[in-house]
């Protein structure tokens, strides 16, 4: 009987939980959707912002964005990947890579506020990059090397080890195999993982506050080393920085709407790519 | 030990170790030529660790090491500067687990040539039906050179693995297990094969099933907790062993 009663209870608390974290999300989502629609229009998407962002657009933010989303890929996406697969196929496991997996993980808890003062003071002032593109990038992309090192090692290490001696039987070299009979089948797993964090990267304000986000910039970007005007920055200067927070606030949402789609459709890329690669290899 | 063949492979007091774990202990044996090989002895007596200490698959293992000497024909193995690569084309391997690769048939028999440079399509085509061929497979595969080979049924699988093996032109192929997670069927089949390759290749078969080396071998080597106990012609080894220990395990008695 008592049995019975538990069991009923436990049930209950974990759907209860589940539920919590769908309304969670649907709220969120139908908060932003509800209220940013309005504000979305052609003007709202291709235009500049007038009056302090009161008026007019977002699309040098938006540019700015991909910019710098596209930046961290083509940054952090070889190297994470590139010591993901010296850490699982080339090192001999042992005090070294234990010392290095544990600097990874407490990497990955650092707040990315202090990724944005290791960029300011790394990247902004001591190479000399200044507030640009260039620095952006490179901070986002250290706050995701870690997650992108950890998702792509245990890609690889989901690959079963026959399909490695299989290869180095027939007289293949290691490259040779890593690059015939390993990548193949692992990349999927890697980029799907390190493109999910990029995305969450995307929305982060902290680490671009100080290292390339620019309050208000109509103008787009030239070179790398120019600023950029960023969506999840200017929402945080609409919500909290406008002497007119209450009659901005159609604005803000319509930000928030395009941030979320955006970072959600990298995602779904990310989703997407996977599908396609699981089609190619199948085991 | 055994007089009258061509010793293939020949291991002079090989002594193994995995880390501080010793798993051979002084292991001298010559393979004989075009001849087949079977290795026996109950589990963890060492005859994996063996097999793979002849095309050097241990390596790929860390803080593996190995003592005494291996030499086929004649060239020692283990020397420095000796091309694992090379050898491992000369030494084919079959392994327990049959592991086609997620491609194509045809990409997995050219797998082995394109590895070594071979970019001929035509000559590629040749290669991959003459070792499906070989293997016993070509019949039932065909038409279905472009399908994955996960698609074929495990016996299939693992003489895909063979046709694999024997594309790159070894003169030896070591199996470890290659039956013993298939139906009897299938079982049959690989044993017929090997009775069809030892005419060409000389053939170093891991087993755990007695009836199996006393079925496709010529000699046999009894192993056991790391050690040789016994080698000799199989028919000889089977009727009249000369240890009590191979005695024991071949009537069942122990292992």
């Amino acid at each position: 009987m008592k049995k019975r009663y538990v069991d009923r209870l436990v049930r209950g608390a974990m759907r209860l939980a589940t539920y919590f974290v769908v309304a969670v999300i649907a709220y969120i989502l139908i908060d932003i959707i509800v209220n940013g629609l309005p504000a979305i229009s052609w003007q709202f998407l291709t235009g500049v912002p007038r009056r302090g962002g009161a008026q007019g657009g977002i699309f040098p933010a938006i540019v700015g964005t991909i910019y710098l989303v596209a930046g961290t890929i083509v940054v952090a996406l070889p190297i994470g990947m590139a010591t993901a697969v010296y850490l699982s196929e080339y090192a001999r496991q042992g005090r070294f890579t234990r010392t290095v997996r544990l600097a990874i993980i407490t990497l990955a808890g650092v707040p990315s506020i202090v990724f944005g003062l290791f960029g300011l003071g790394v990247f902004v002032l001591f190479f000399g990059f200044g507030a640009s593109i260039l620095a952006g990038s490179l901070t986002l992309a250290c706050m995701v090397l870690p997650i992108i090192v950890v998702a792509s090692e245990e890609a690889l290490r989901a690959i079963p080890q026959y399909l490695r001696e299989g290869s180095l039987a027939l007289g293949a070299g290691k490259w040779q195999t890593i690059q015939k009979n390993v990548l193949p089948y692992a990349i999927p797993g890697m980029i799907t993982g390190s493109v999910l964090s990029i995305g969450r990267a995307a929305g982060e304000t902290a680490p671009i506050l100080f290292t390339v986000a620019a309050f208000y910039l109509p103008n787009l970007p030239r070179s790398v080393f120019d600023q950029v005007m960023v969506l999840p920055y200017h929402l945080y200067v609409l919500a909290t920085q406008h002497p007119a927070a209450e009659q901005v606030r159609p604005m803000q949402y319509g930000t928030a709407l395009v941030l979320v789609t955006l970072v959600l459709s990298v995602n779904l890329g990310a989703i997407l790519l996977r599908i396609h690669f699981r089609r190619k290899y199948r085991w | 030990m055994v007089e009258g063949f061509k010793p293939k492979i020949r291991t002079v007091d090989v002594d193994f170790f995995y880390g501080k774990v010793q798993a051979l202990f002084k292991i001298s044996l010559e393979i004989p030529e075009k001849q087949v090989t079977a290795l026996i002895g109950p589990s963890g007596c060492g005859k994996s660790t063996f097999l793979r200490t002849l095309n050097r698959m241990n390596d790929i293992i860390d803080g593996t090491r190995l003592e005494g000497k291996v030499t086929i024909d004649g060239q020692d193995i283990y020397a420095p500067g000796t091309d694992v690569v090379t050898l491992r084309r000369r030494v084919g391997m079959v392994f327990q687990k049959s592991n086609p690769f997620p491609k194509s048939v045809f990409d997995n028999v050219a797998y082995g040539p394109r590895i070594f440079g071979m970019k001929d399509r035509r000559r590629l085509g040749e290669i991959v039906e003459r070792s499906l061929e070989r293997a016993g497979l070509w019949l039932e595969v065909k038409d279905r050179l472009r399908h994955n080979a996960m698609q074929l049924s495990g016996g299939q699988q693992q003489r895909l693995c063979i046709a694999r093996a024997l594309a790159v032109d070894p003169d030896i192929i070591l199996m470890d297990e290659p039956a013993s997670a298939l139906d009897p069927l299938s079982t049959s089949r690989i044993e017929d094969l090997i009775s069809e390759l030892r005419r060409n290749y000389t053939i170093v078969i891991v087993t755990h099933n007695m009836q199996q080396a006393a079925r496709v071998s010529d000699y046999t080597a009894f192993f056991y907790e790391g050690r040789l106990i016994e080698f000799d012609q199989t028919e000889q080894l089977f009727t009249r062993p000369t240890e009590k220990r191979t005695e024991d395990y071949i009537t069942g008695r122990f292992g």
